[in-house]
């Protein structure tokens, strides 16, 4: 089975509200698009993920439900960081992604976009050390404070470390 | 005492101000992790100035016992008994959430009678939940018989529940692809019974609390939170409505044949503990409402999809067909593979939207299962709603908010449950 590419998914949903103010606004930002089980996945360039998600707001998607991360170790770029954003007006959700390398993984915070952002920020840092730049407090959520490592990520046991 | 470290009631999430010795100074105070009214382990550093709250900083984590990356080594149906155990109020809604992803992957046609009973057995879990909340709830503010009215129905659904999947909480009854087992012959003749008598007991708590001076006193006014701050502080479910946002996923996006069902969603624009507090016992009528129609137009058919090689065969094939014990085999062994893709579904639990994000990379186990947990989202607003406020009234915020710990921590929240919920 091949996948349809980028230009013919954005193509057969040209009149979605999301990626119509994403191509107007920040061109060159979606890396990729994909349609697949009526999800839409548009992935981001990792350097615009706060300007994508101010447009996506602006474009009527009003709501934060989800960040979290995906590690697919051994691959490269290593982290997918998720973003779920619902619009309450629209009745549908688009899903964001942006992938970060595994050396010095960094990737803009999108608190000032939604400050509810904040603790699902930190917990993707604690649980796969992804920092978020900007974040005003990132400090671990779920794991006590001197823990060593970050549990979540595919090389981390799942008995730990004994 | 030599080298033990010194107990430290506070920590340094927050310091008083300003500089010590002089006259103003404010206090920190700690609040949890064992305290009888935060239902749990939730831990709160709360700076006060007198009785007045200046910041409240939530301290979690507790109960962290990584269920998603247990989730990661299990097999998918093998998750389905972990999703449960997050939170332990509403189990079925858990359940169901799961099986819905992992059936959107698998693109997994489910029959009629299974997504009815389904709906059942969901709104069934929100009454146990609601009730649970209402009792603690009027409990942390004082009023305690009402706890022992809500426990009083609670035990029943808790009977129906065990009766159903031979569980009273962890109750692993929704599969992948359908239901566990077609429930006992007189279920719903209890069912039927206890919404008879379930408008009744409503009307009964609402007689002990609602035109009670105190309890207004205590609620009204308290916890403002403005529909702009809900949304964009990430808070779903009844504290949302009751700041005004018209938001229900069992109505805007419905799934397992909610759009079925006729409900009302209720609203409030009061945006305090008060008007969460009606939002709750509205939906509780509402929820009676949805059982009653689920039970008059149950359908009639299987429970389980028919898609061999990821659904168990009956008992009694297994014992009689080859193919069927090969597949029984094949499942229990080597699980099913799943067509490699992501999704996210959400639900409207209880608490608000719960959202399981599942990625498959074609094996028979998930790559990696994430939890969108309502409470833990909406702990982050707990600084708005309490911030000017007085040191009592965090009690009733936090209530209004109805927390779950092992929700919040991604957590086995059982321990916790223990004392009062089992």
């Amino acid at each position: 089975m091949t996948l349809p590419d980028k230009d013919s998914v954005l193509a057969a949903h040209a009149e979605n509200r999301a990626i119509r103010s994403l191509l107007t606004s920040l061109p060159d930002s979606i890396a990729d698009a994909a349609f697949d089980r009526d999800e839409l996945t548009l992935t981001i360039a990792k350097d615009q993920i706060r300007e994508a998600a101010a447009v996506v707001r602006e474009a009527g998607y009003n709501f934060l439900e989800d960040v979290t991360c995906v590690d697919w170790y051994p691959s490269e770029p290593r982290f997918h960081v998720v973003y779920h954003i619902l619009s309450h007006g629209l009745k549908e959700r688009v899903r964001l992604v942006a992938q970060v390398d595994s050396v010095d993984p960094v990737i803009e915070s999108i608190i000032p976009v939604w400050p509810s952002a904040n603790f699902y920020e930190r917990e993707v840092w604690d649980l796969f050390g992804v920092r978020f730049s900007g974040h005003p407090n990132l400090r671990r959520i779920m794991m006590p404070e001197e823990w060593q490592g970050h549990p979540l990520r595919k090389d981390y046991p799942v008995e730990g470390y004994r | 005492m030599g080298d033990m470290p010194q107990f430290v009631a506070t920590s340094t999430l927050l310091e008083p101000r300003p500089e010590e010795g002089s006259g103003d100074r404010t206090m920190v105070l700690n609040m949890g992790p064992q305290h009888p009214s935060t239902h749990g382990v939730l831990r709160l550093v709360i700076e006060i100035d007198g009785e007045t709250v200046l910041k409240v900083v939530p301290d979690i984590g507790y109960l962290h016992t990584g269920i998603e990356k247990t989730c990661e080594a299990k097999f998918y149906q093998q998750v389905v008994p972990l999703t449960d155990r997050i939170d332990y109020l509403c189990p079925m809604t858990n359940n169901l959430v799961y099986c819905l992803a992992v059936e959107k992957l698998l693109q997994l046609e489910i029959p009629d009678r299974a997504q009815w009973i389904r709906v059942l057995l969901n709104e069934l879990t929100r009454l146990n939940s609601h009730l649970v909340w209402l009792g603690t709830h009027a409990m942390d503010i004082g009023a305690l018989t009402v706890f022992l009215y809500c426990f009083r129905e609670r035990e029943e659904i808790l009977r129906i529940f065990e009766a159903v999947s031979g569980q009273r909480m962890m109750t692993s009854y929704f599969r992948v692809g359908g239901l566990a087992l077609e429930p006992p012959l007189d279920l719903f003749g209890r069912i039927q019974k206890l919404l008879k008598a379930l408008p009744e007991r409503i009307d009964e708590y609402e007689g002990l609390l609602t035109g009670n001076p105190i309890w207004m006193d205590r609620l009204k006014g308290v916890g403002h939170l403005s529909a702009e701050d809900a949304i964009a502080l990430g808070v779903t479910g009844p504290p949302l409505r009751a700041s005004g946002v018209d938001w229900d996923l069992r109505r805007d996006m419905p799934y397992s044949s909610y759009e079925k069902f006729q409900f009302k969603v209720p609203i409030s624009h009061d945006c305090d503990v008060w008007a969460r507090y009606i939002i709750r016992i509205e939906e509780m009528r509402e929820s009676v409402k949805i059982c009653r129609q689920a039970l008059d137009g149950m359908p009639e058919g299987p429970i389980k999809a028919d898609a061999p090689g990821i659904v168990l065969p009956d008992r009694e094939d297994m014992k009689s067909q080859m193919e069927s014990l090969i597949y029984h085999f094949k499942i229990v062994t080597e699980g099913f593979p799943v067509p490699a893709g992501q999704v996210y579904q959400a639900v409207e639990s209880p608490r608000g939207e719960m959202g399981y994000y599942v990625v498959s990379d074609g094996t028979a186990k998930p790559y990696r299962v994430h939890m969108r947990n309502p409470s833990f989202a909406t702990l982050q607003a707990l600084q708005k709603m309490c911030e000017g406020r007085l040191i009592a009234d965090v009690v009733a915020v936090i209530g209004s908010v109805d927390i779950v710990l092992g929700e919040i921590d991604r957590g086995d929240g059982r321990e916790c449950a223990g004392d009062t919920a089992a």
